[in-house]
């Protein structure tokens, strides 16, 4: 494997507004230490370790220039852009030709793909790489589907940067089994590695739409597709929390079950890697204007570990009132220790971890640049 | 060559490429300086909303525009934001 062999313990990868800084954690996760900022003044959608090989991928918005993708093999001392980033097809006479605004979403292939790995961007397009993010193709099952306009939302429904295709997941047990989360657009899937997709939106609310039980259009804002148990899969949606039960293929409203005076909008969704019933979320407001901040000042991450029918509140640790957190929906992962650690970054540069699955916090580093993605590793 | 693009060129801020027009030569340059094309341009050949061409000083929009030797063009990076 190309990475320093003397590295033992947890990588974090904090993709920010302003570059990508590494966070790593000795074997004990008592002491940290900081790593860079790569790529300073440049915009990281998202930066992923694929552990087969030791590759280190980061979606970077050059600020003007476009969009690529970066690649590193000696976990980020050196970067390489990718030979042949994401791209539309080219055009064909007066069809309308899209063009990548930005790489918003990697997700390493199945783990029988060494080298696989997808991208999602922004406007919705979903992108493929075999040979470790050297050169990406478009998946065109999906990125010329002949209904993909009608899937899509407008431009008024979508997130600031514009709209997005985000949260892939293959499914560990069927690598031709994809699941893509778009906002707004909704869940679809594909059984067949891309080349066709059906919306999976059944059960899951759309109150901003005319018909809230349509078939497609739902704002998903993150999908998690649980890495060991078969066929369990949560979303934390703008209009709720849900488990998918794949018998049944109708998305349950496990949200309701939170506090009423705390409800259940988010973005992030983050699974226990091993127990299909641990999931934590981080409530934010979503009343009238939609501040997306932390209720009433007082952040919280809320934990079930009965498959949402309870949620415990977890903010020991955090401040207690005037703080603000924005929370994205990259901003919030879990490692793969056995006693797992939780981690998430703030829209005002905060890094914070728990260690005792979310009973405890504690900050790990501030005065970072907004916060964009948050993904751990265990080395 | 406008500083956000001296990362392709090696720190250089004069180039020389070749070309009949405008497309060409911004081929020969990404030959020259791989990727540095797609960043003026996007996948649909469109140059970037920040990036203006300039000919001689002339702001030109047009990639099949004709060139002559010796011709200087002016690769400008508007940097707006925060």
């Amino acid at each position: 494997m190309a990475i320093r062999s003397s590295l033992k313990g947890t990588i974090v990868l904090v993709g920010t507004r302003k570059g990508l800084f590494v966070l790593l954690g000795d074997v004990g996760r008592q002491k940290w230490r900081a790593e860079g900022p790569h790529f300073l003044g440049q915009i990281v959608h998202h930066a992923v370790l694929n552990p087969a090989s030791g590759t280190m991928l980061a979606a970077v918005r050059a600020g003007h220039l476009g969009p690529t993708i970066f690649r590193s093999t000696d976990f980020g001392k050196s970067w390489k852009e990718a030979s042949s980033p994401p791209a539309f097809p080219k055009s064909s006479g007066d069809s309308y030709g899209w063009s990548v605004g930005h790489v918003f979403w990697l997700s390493k292939g199945h783990a029988s793909e060494p080298k696989g790995w997808y991208a999602g961007t922004s406007p919705h397009g979903l992108f493929r790489s075999d040979d470790d993010g050297v050169t990406w193709q478009s998946v065109d099952g999906f990125n010329l589907h002949p209904d993909r306009a009608k899937w899509l939302g407008g431009s008024q429904e979508a997130p600031p940067d514009g709209a997005t295709l985000h949260s892939i997941n293959v499914d560990p047990f069927d690598k031709s089994h994809l699941y893509v989360g778009m906002s707004s657009g909704g869940v679809f899937e594909s059984i067949d590695a891309g080349a066709t997709w059906k919306p999976l939106n059944q059960g899951c609310v759309a109150d901003f739409l005319p018909d809230p039980n349509a078939e497609y259009g739902h704002d998903p804002h993150c999908l998690r597709v649980h890495p060991t148990a078969r066929d369990v899969v949560y979303q934390q949606n703008h209009c709720g929390i849900y488990r998918l039960d794949r018998t049944a293929n109708r998305w349950q409203r496990i949200g309701d079950n939170m506090p009423k005076e705390i409800g259940d909008i988010g973005f992030p969704v983050v699974l226990h890697p091993r127990d299909p019933d641990t999931l934590w979320v981080f409530p934010m407001d979503g009343t009238s204007v939609w501040p997306r901040v932390s209720i009433a000042g007082k952040p919280a991450v809320y934990r079930s570990r009965d498959a949402g029918a309870t949620w415990q509140r977890q903010d020991k640790g955090m401040p207690a009132a005037q703080a603000w957190f924005t929370v994205k929906r990259q901003a919030m992962t879990a490692d793969q220790h056995q006693s797992i650690g939780l981690y998430f970054g703030t829209t005002g540069g905060e890094m914070w971890s728990s260690f005792d699955e979310g009973d405890t916090w504690q900050c790990l580093m501030l005065h970072l640049p907004q916060i964009y993605s948050v993904e751990a590793h265990t080395l | 060559m406008p500083t956000p693009l001296i990362e392709y060129t090696g720190g250089l801020r004069d180039v020389e490429a070749n070309g009949d027009t405008l497309d060409d030569l911004l081929r020969d340059l990404d030959q020259r300086y791989p990727g540095i094309r797609f960043r003026m341009l996007d996948e649909q050949d469109q140059i970037r909303v920040h990036i203006k061409l300039f000919v001689n000083a002339e702001l030109e929009r047009s990639l099949d525009l004709r060139l002559n030797n010796q011709d200087i063009v002016i690769i400008v990076a508007a940097l707006s934001g925060g």
